[in-house]
């Protein structure tokens, strides 16, 4: 919904698609689904059962199977928690962020890692639950009332989190679907058939008429204006889970901008991860082209080179504190026994972003496929380092010890990658994956007295 | 109840199309000039020149979206305050409801309570108390452009002209 009434002409990238292309090439996504989308498809959806298995053992045995280990009660769980939260706010960033700044370019990227964000909320969604232990009494969280007249505890971090995750599932979701209206109107006129019906329903009636689109273009504005501080709050809660208690490593100022700056990070790894294969396969090279890319992995340096400037600092403050137990919980970072996870952590985000700063790696889609793995890998260990190891040795020695993943761990991890390819892959082929009106609305329609 | 109402039969009247914007921002004010007001436009994207043509105010949705936000905050202190002293909980001496923590609460709600007051004032505006119809082609999500007049057979004719010369590609009579 920019208001740009001119094409993107940066870097000689002019839009020179008609209105009519941009429906037909959109539409041409939807079609019947090939034999590698069916493939990928049936991966995710074994992947799953990987994960809903293992959680069937962790309700019947208890979540003993896990590698808890005392003083380490948060583990693989929380950290994958984190990750996929962090992974969504990439795209309430460009959806949201980037709508209000007026940035044309967030058009032809923002519907799919929008879907991308509302499908890792849901992943995340499920990993405090799981987490719990009795995940069957879940519900205690929520305050409703109850025989014992008891209230959850609203000055619990943890208690913050309920409602920032919840709020942001639901506004993150409102916003896809709000966004997704205009478009599913248009798919609508272009099929036939029982896929007409379909989408007729989905479309609840929408035709563009100039009332329509009154209402809608206000509302959209305030969607992203609310959407905009949300997301910097959900990973700012969710950073204070960590930062409001005492321990070493944990209890920093700096948390709160330090995990924003990861989350969107991580979260635009994960697009670059996902759209690279996915214009490829629907054909959609001249709607995300070099220009995209190029954007976006300037994003990523920006936001790259803020989590070195905060992991310096995080090392700088614990030597300067002058506090025993905050050096000894950094030094162990670094030369611990969990060093390899440590270095995993500096070196695939502090460092391997900095290659972005030559625009050959920046416009070359193999490297930024490859940058983006190393980021996904690197981001999934900085909440392990941060979460395993600060617990593993907190403030006496004689009660530190190590925590070692365990089946249970990598079952449910392998089970959240497959829940949220499967419907990031189902959406995929069923909704227009680029935002069919939005990109005409930057590209002027015809005139009939020339010149533009 | 107006909105209950079940949706009427096709109202009488002219349907035209158009490749270009500036021809249909012509008709749509020549059209204006001879008094007829509840044209329907559509467009296949919002666009400024068809909206200044049409001399729309701005959409109400925003009342919806304050009163919505305003609540949810509301909504958000009372509930934790209220709730801190249903069931007081004294640690250390400290205030049994304390502000800080519970700003969390109150933001995200104010935030969810916003948001949602805003998509449904939409649904309302636009579905619910939107004009029924007027008549549609499925070109009109693609890339033309469609005026849809409620003439009355009097005028009809004056209509089609008009709409013709502002270089409607194709004008329709609907019954």
């Amino acid at each position: 919904m920019a208001v740009v009434t001119h094409p993107v002409a940066h870097d000689g990238h002019t839009m020179t698609q008609s209105h009519a292309e941009i429906t037909r090439d959109v539409v041409a996504t939807l079609g019947p689904p090939t034999r590698g989308y069916l493939v990928l498809l049936f991966g995710a959806v074994s992947l799953l059962l990987v994960g809903i298995l293992t959680f069937l053992i962790l309700v019947k045995d208890g979540l003993g199977h896990a590698g808890y280990n005392p003083p380490v009660f948060w583990s693989v769980y929380i950290t994958t928690f984190v990750f996929w939260i962090g992974i969504g706010h990439a795209g309430t960033l460009i959806s949201a962020i980037l709508f209000l700044f007026r940035s044309p370019w967030r058009t032809a990227v923002y519907r799919s890692t929008e879907a991308m964000t509302v499908f890792a909320v849901m992943t995340a969604g499920l990993f405090p639950i799981i987490h719990i232990g009795r995940q069957w009494i879940f519900y205690w969280l929520l305050p409703y009332p109850n025989q014992r007249f008891l209230w959850p505890n609203f000055k619990s971090p943890l208690l913050w989190d309920v409602f920032a995750i919840s709020t942001y599932l639901t506004v993150s979701t409102t916003f896809l679907v709000f966004g997704l209206l205009p478009d599913v109107a248009a798919v609508r006129d272009k099929v036939s058939g029982w896929r007409k019906t379909v989408y007729s329903l989905t479309s609840v009636g929408w035709r563009g008429t100039n009332n329509q689109w009154r209402h809608y273009s206000r509302a959209y504005l305030y969607l992203a204006a609310l959407a905009t501080p949300l997301v910097l709050s959900v990973h700012s809660v969710v950073s204070w889970d960590f930062a409001v208690s005492l321990v070493p490593g944990w209890h920093g100022t700096i948390f709160a901008p330090y995990f924003v700056a990861g989350a969107i990070y991580s979260g635009i790894g994960m697009v670059l991860t996902l759209i690279i294969p996915l214009r490829r396969a629907f054909k959609i090279e001249h709607l995300i082209t070099d220009y995209h890319f190029d954007n976006l992995a300037k994003l990523t340096l920006l936001t790259g080179s803020i989590l070195l400037y905060a992991y310096a600092m995080e090392y700088f403050v614990a030597w300067y504190s002058g506090n025993i137990f905050e050096q000894t919980t950094f030094y162990r970072r670094a030369f611990g026994p969990m060093w390899w996870a440590g270095w995993t952590m500096i070196i695939c985000n502090a460092f391997v972003s900095q290659l972005l700063w030559f625009r050959k790696i920046r416009v070359n889609i193999t490297a930024l496929f490859v940058i983006s793995i190393f980021i996904n890998i690197g981001m999934w260990f900085e909440r392990f380092v941060i979460i395993v190891s600060s617990l593993s040795n907190d403030y006496i020695p004689w009660a530190w010890d190590q925590m070692n993943p365990t089946w249970a761990d990598w079952g449910i991890l392998a089970g959240s990658f497959g829940w949220f390819g499967m419907w990031f892959l189902l959406f995929a082929k069923n909704f227009p994956i680029v935002a069919i009106q939005e990109i005409k609305e930057m590209i002027p329609m015809p005139r009939k007295r020339g010149g533009h | 109840m107006a909105l209950l109402k079940r949706r009427p039969a096709q109202v009488p009247g002219l349907l035209a199309s158009f490749l270009h914007v500036d021809a249909a921002a012509d008709a749509i004010r020549a059209i204006r000039a001879l008094g007829i007001r509840d044209l329907t436009v559509y467009t296949p994207a919002p666009n400024h020149e068809i909206e200044e043509a049409l001399g729309q105010r701005v959409s109400p949705v925003r009342l919806f979206t304050l009163i919505g936000g305003l609540s949810g905050c509301a909504a958000g202190f009372g509930m934790t305050i209220w709730m801190s002293y249903d069931w007081p909980v004294l640690v250390g001496g400290k205030p049994i409801a304390s502000i800080p923590p519970y700003v969390v609460i109150a933001f995200e709600l104010t935030i969810l309570l916003g948001a949602l007051s805003t998509v449904a004032a939409v649904a309302v505006f636009s579905v619910l108390m939107g004009k029924r119809g007027a008549a549609y082609d499925p070109r009109f999500s693609d890339d033309q452009i469609g005026i849809f007049v409620p003439a009355p057979s009097d005028q009809a004719g004056r209509v089609e002209q008009l709409l013709r010369s502002a270089g409607a590609v194709e004008v329709r009579h609907e019954a």
